[in-house]
Formats: structure tokens, C-alpha cells, sequence
């Protein structure tokens, strides 16, 4: 069923829309040949990104969100989306303003599960943050360093165990001694936590998931830009 | 190993590494006095119905079995495979013990049939295998012999192993033999189960071979067979059995096959599972597009 898709022949907007739903089925090779498309015409690499790629993301997450869509396809929604930015981003670089913010992200020291906040960077790339994954099992000085080599807006922090989320309290104590708390947005995540320990350990917000964590991040940027 | 099962227009691999191959069962009058009541008096709406619904299920390949008493059943084996393969794609397993019966459904069929079964009986090997390379079709192997069913699972793997060389004898290629290692009541035989484990490891890893069995038999005489079948098909999966004849109608059975499929890694992405299982709408089906030129 090719449906006689010529993309040639095709208006910008369908070529958009067309590009939304391949992310959305997670079809990396349509998804680049889109792209590319509407590149050859010369259009705005920024305005293929967000009224594309970023456009596409976010349906995913809604429907990730609403449990309409699973863990395996928003993984190949993230991969088509990651197939189409590495040929935006080298054009991108120059434009500054096309970012939605920085984050920086990791699991804290001790713990080693990293699928959440790998989903977490993945969709949050998809929105079109900037993310430095610093992986797993992180010391607070690795997440300081890596919040000031980056200038990061955002700091993610994942822990999967009861065990290993109390040093998260380590972290954020950390950044306020070398007096960068007011600088970043720290948002938590991770099976054992709820807001109450969030609040508790002086967090931002707890985020019950990746498609929750875009959201989140989205919010604290705006009321950031606004302030 | 790959085999390569046909009809006229869609083809069906059994072979590692892929999706489960489910063999529909239901079309079988052994046991099912309605069903063969019907086929003796020539009415096949139960047929049509149970082949459908079987495909709808999910039913990779049907089985065909004629074996009513009293009733010619080549002449019937052979209508019903006409029928179904007129109102069906899949591929058709010819399901009969008489010989004749066989012989008329592969000539009837219409494609690359698989052949439902040879033993390892000497008169049988010699009856079957013929037929079997004449029509370049495919066959089910069962491991027993005449001295009957082995406990002994490396007996039955012997078996095995004979029905293996004399296809190959007669020039059919080893992925065209698919070995059913025979399923015994574990309520009569306590290692039966363990048993047909050991059998499909080594059919796989020693001669290279698909298997496949008639799972539910491993229940008989227990209470809720269905508690035990949907628990032991994932067992077999996980030893290397690659298809069985079943039923997909049952939702545990299908369930299990499809989780089954999705642990050992053959279900890409999960795609089959999410599918099966997905409460929600998406947006729309996935859909990929021919590749411009």
C-alpha cells in the first residue's frame, strides 16, 4: 500500500503532516526523506523541527501519556525524531534561539537503571531540549560540573530504588552550597518517589514519567522566560 | 531452518527466531460428533465458519482432518480442502492416517502443503515419503516407531533422527521435515512433559529441524487442562519448538503464545503484543511507505 505518495508533487503543510504521523508510526527512513524534502526546498531547518519533529513528539506523548502508546513505540518515535534531527541539527547549531532549554540528566551514585531517564532524554530531545545524559550511577560533583560546563537549565535526576534516592537529596544540597540552585530546575523521577519526597528533599517537581517530565520542563521554562 | 509452508498466494515460514507459527486445530472431527455429523452429510458450514474464525484468531496454517467413521474419507478430506482453500489464503496441514486420503489432498491442494504425518514405522516411511517428494510438500515426522511410544526420550529421538534420514533417502531436504516429539499425559506419565522438553533441544541443535505437537494432549485427565496447556506451550517455545497445532480461539492459548513470542525476542518491538493488548485507539495504524524511487 503505497498510496502513491510522491513527495515532490507535495504542499509543504501535507509534507508536515505527513512527517508528524511517521514520526508518530515511528518510521525513521520517511521521516528523514521528509526532511530532507523539504530541506532541498529550502525550508527553515527550526520550522521542520518544531512544526514537524517536535509537532509529531508531542502527540506521542500525549498518547504515551494516556496509554495509548507503549514504551517500544515511543522508542521508535524517539529514533525516527533522533534520524531526522542529526541532519537538522548541524544547520541548527548557528541559530540559538531554537533551543527550548538545556537539561542535563542522570541516575544518582548507586543506582545503575537507566531506561527511565533514557526515555526521559530521548522525548525531552524530541521537545527540542538540548540534553547532556550523564548516564548512570552520578556523583553530586559530576552533576555540578556538568550543570556549569553546560549552563544547563534543567536538571533531571533519576533513582530507581529507596535505596539510592536519598543521596538525590545529596545532589540538590550540593548545587545550593556552590550556589547554583536558582539557576536550575530540578525535576525528579524514578519508580519509589511521589511528591511528597520531592517537596521533601527540595526538588522542583516530581514527574511521574517522560511524557509528565516534558510537560514539566516545558512549564518551568515558560514561567522562567516570563520572570 | 526454515520451513516453507504455501498456498496459491501466501506463503508461511516456520523456523527460529520468528514469530510462533499456530497450526489451527478446530477443523477435525475427531471428538466433535456436530462437526462430523455435518461433513458426512456433505454440509461444510461449520467448516467455513471454523476456518474463518480460526484465520481471524490468528491461525497461521489450518489443519484438515476427514476422519470420520463410516464415511469415504479421501473423497471428503479432499472436498474439505477444496473448500477451504476457496475461501481462505492460509496454508493448509492435509491431516489424515490413510494414505489414500493424503494422496488425494495433495493432489487437490494448491500450493506447498505440509503433510500430517508420517511415523517412523517402516510401511509408513515408505507410503508417505513418496507422496510427500512428489508433491514437494513438507511433512510432520512423529517420533514413535512399531514398538510403540518410548519413555525414553533419547529413544524417541532416535526415532527422530531415522524419519530425518529416509526423507532425505527420498530427496526431501531436512528443513521439509518438522518432528513432533509426541506429547504424553503428564498425569499418566510424570516426566512426559520433561520429556518432549529434552526431545525438541535436541531435534533443534542435533539434526536441525523445525517441531511442532499437539500440545493440549500433556493435560488429559487433569483438572483445568486449560491452567496447565497455557503454561506448558510457553515451556515448549522456550525449549525451541517452533510451531503447534492448537487452538487460537482459546484467548489464554493465544495470549500465551504472544507473550511467549515477545520474551524470547521474536516479536519486533513488541508490535504483536502492544496490538493484542492496546485498550486505546492510535491515531492510526502503522503504515510504512514504499521506499520513492
Amino acid at each position: 500500500m503505497s498510496d502513491e505518495i510522491n513527495l515532490k508533487e507535495m504542499p509543504v503543510e501535507e509534507i508536515l503532516e505527513l512527517m508528524q504521523e511517521d514520526l508518530y508510526d515511528g518510521l525513521a527512513d520517511e521521516v528523514v526523506e521528509e526532511v530532507q524534502e523539504l530541506l532541498g526546498r529550502e525550508f527553515a531547518p527550526l520550522e521542520i523541527m518544531t512544526k514537524g519533529l517536535v509537532a509529531g513528539m508531542d502527540v506521542v506523548g500525549v498518547d504515551f501519556r494516556d496509554g495509548i502508546l507503549f514504551v517500544p513505540e515511543v522508542l521508535m518515535a524517539a529514533k525516527a525524531m533522533k534520524a531526522g534531527m542529526e541532519l537538522l541539527r548541524p544547520l541548527l547549531a548557528t541559530t540559538e534561539a531554537s533551543k527550548m532549554g538545556t537539561m542535563v540528566i542522570g541516575t544518582v551514585k548507586g543506582d545503575i537503571h537507566d531506561i527511565g531517564q533514557n526515555l526521559v532524554s530521548m522525548m525531552m530531545e524530541g521537545a527540542g531540549f538540548e540534553v547532556f545524559n550523564l548516564g548512570i550511577n552520578n556523583s553530586v560533583e559530576t552533576f555540578i560540573d556538568a550543570i556549569q560546563e553546560h549552563n544547563a537549565d534543567i536538571l533531571g535526576l533519576s533513582a530507581m530504588l529507596t535505596t539510592t534516592m536519598t543521596y538525590m537529596r545529596v545532589v540538590i544540597d550540593g548545587v545550593k552550597e556552590k550556589g547554583l540552585r536558582d539557576d536550575v530546575i530540578v525535576l525528579v523521577g524514578g519508580a519509589p518517589l511521589n511528591d511528597a519526597f520531592a517537596e521533601d528533599i527540595g526538588a522542583d517537581a516530581y514527574c511521574k514519567d517522560a511524557a509528565v517530565g516534558v510537560e514539566t520542563a516545558k512549564k518551568f521554562m515558560e514561567l522562567r522566560k516570563k520572570a | 531452518m526454515q520451513t516453507i509452508i504455501s498456498s496459491k498466494t501466501k506463503t508461511v515460514v516456520i523456523g527460529p527466531g520468528r514469530p510462533f507459527t499456530i497450526i489451527g486445530e478446530r477443523i477435525n472431527p475427531t471428538g466433535r460428533k456436530l462437526l462430523a455429523a455435518e461433513m458426512a452429510a456433505g454440509n461444510y458450514e461449520r467448516v467455513q465458519s471454523d476456518a474463518l474464525a480460526q484465520v481471524a484468531a490468528g491461525a497461521h496454517i489450518l489443519d484438515v482432518n476427514a476422519g470420520i467413521p463410516m464415511v469415504d474419507e479421501p473423497a471428503v478430506l479432499e472436498e474439505t480442502i477444496r473448500l477451504v482453500q476457496s475461501i481462505t489464503d492460509v496454508p493448509i496441514c492435509i491431516d489424515s492416517s490413510i494414505v489414500e486420503a493424503l494422496k488425494r489432498g495433495l493432489e487437490a491442494y494448491e500450493g506447498k502443503a505440509l503433510v500430517n504425518s508420517v511415523t517412523g514405522e517402516e510401511e509408513r516411511l515408505e507410503a508417505v515419503l513418496p507422496l510427500v517428494k512428489k508433491h514437494n510438500a513438507a511433512v510432520i515426522g512423529i517420533s514413535n516407531d512399531e514398538s510403540g511410544i518410548a519413555d525414553d526420550p533419547a529413544e524417541r529421538f532416535a526415532v527422530a533422527k531415522k524419519i530425518v534420514e529416509r526423507a532425505l533417502d527420498h530427496g526431501i531436504p531436512k528443513e521439509d521435515v518438522i518432528i513432533d516429539p509426541l506429547v504424553m499425559p503428564i498425569g499418566a506419565k510424570q516426566d512426559a512433559g520433561r520429556a518432549v522438553f529434552k526431545i525438541i533441544q535436541r531435534v533443534t541443535e542435533e539434526l536441525g529441524c523445525n517441531t511442532v505437537c499437539g500440545a493440549s494432549n500433556v493435560s488429559f485427565g487433569l483438572p483445568n487442562r486449560k491452567g496447565i496447556n497455557m503454561t506448558f506451550v510457553p515451556m515448549l517455545i522456550a525449549a525451541g519448538m517452533t510451531a503447534a497445532i492448537t487452538n487460537p480461539l482459546e484467548p489464554e492459548i493465544k495470549q500465551a503464545i504472544l507473550a511467549a513470542d515477545a520474551l524470547m525476542g521474536n516479536d519486533e518491538n513488541c508490535t504483536a503484543w502492544i496490538q493484542a493488548n492496546r485498550k486505546g485507539v492510535r491515531k492510526r495504524e502503522r503504515r510504512r511507505r514504499q521506499p520513492s524511487a
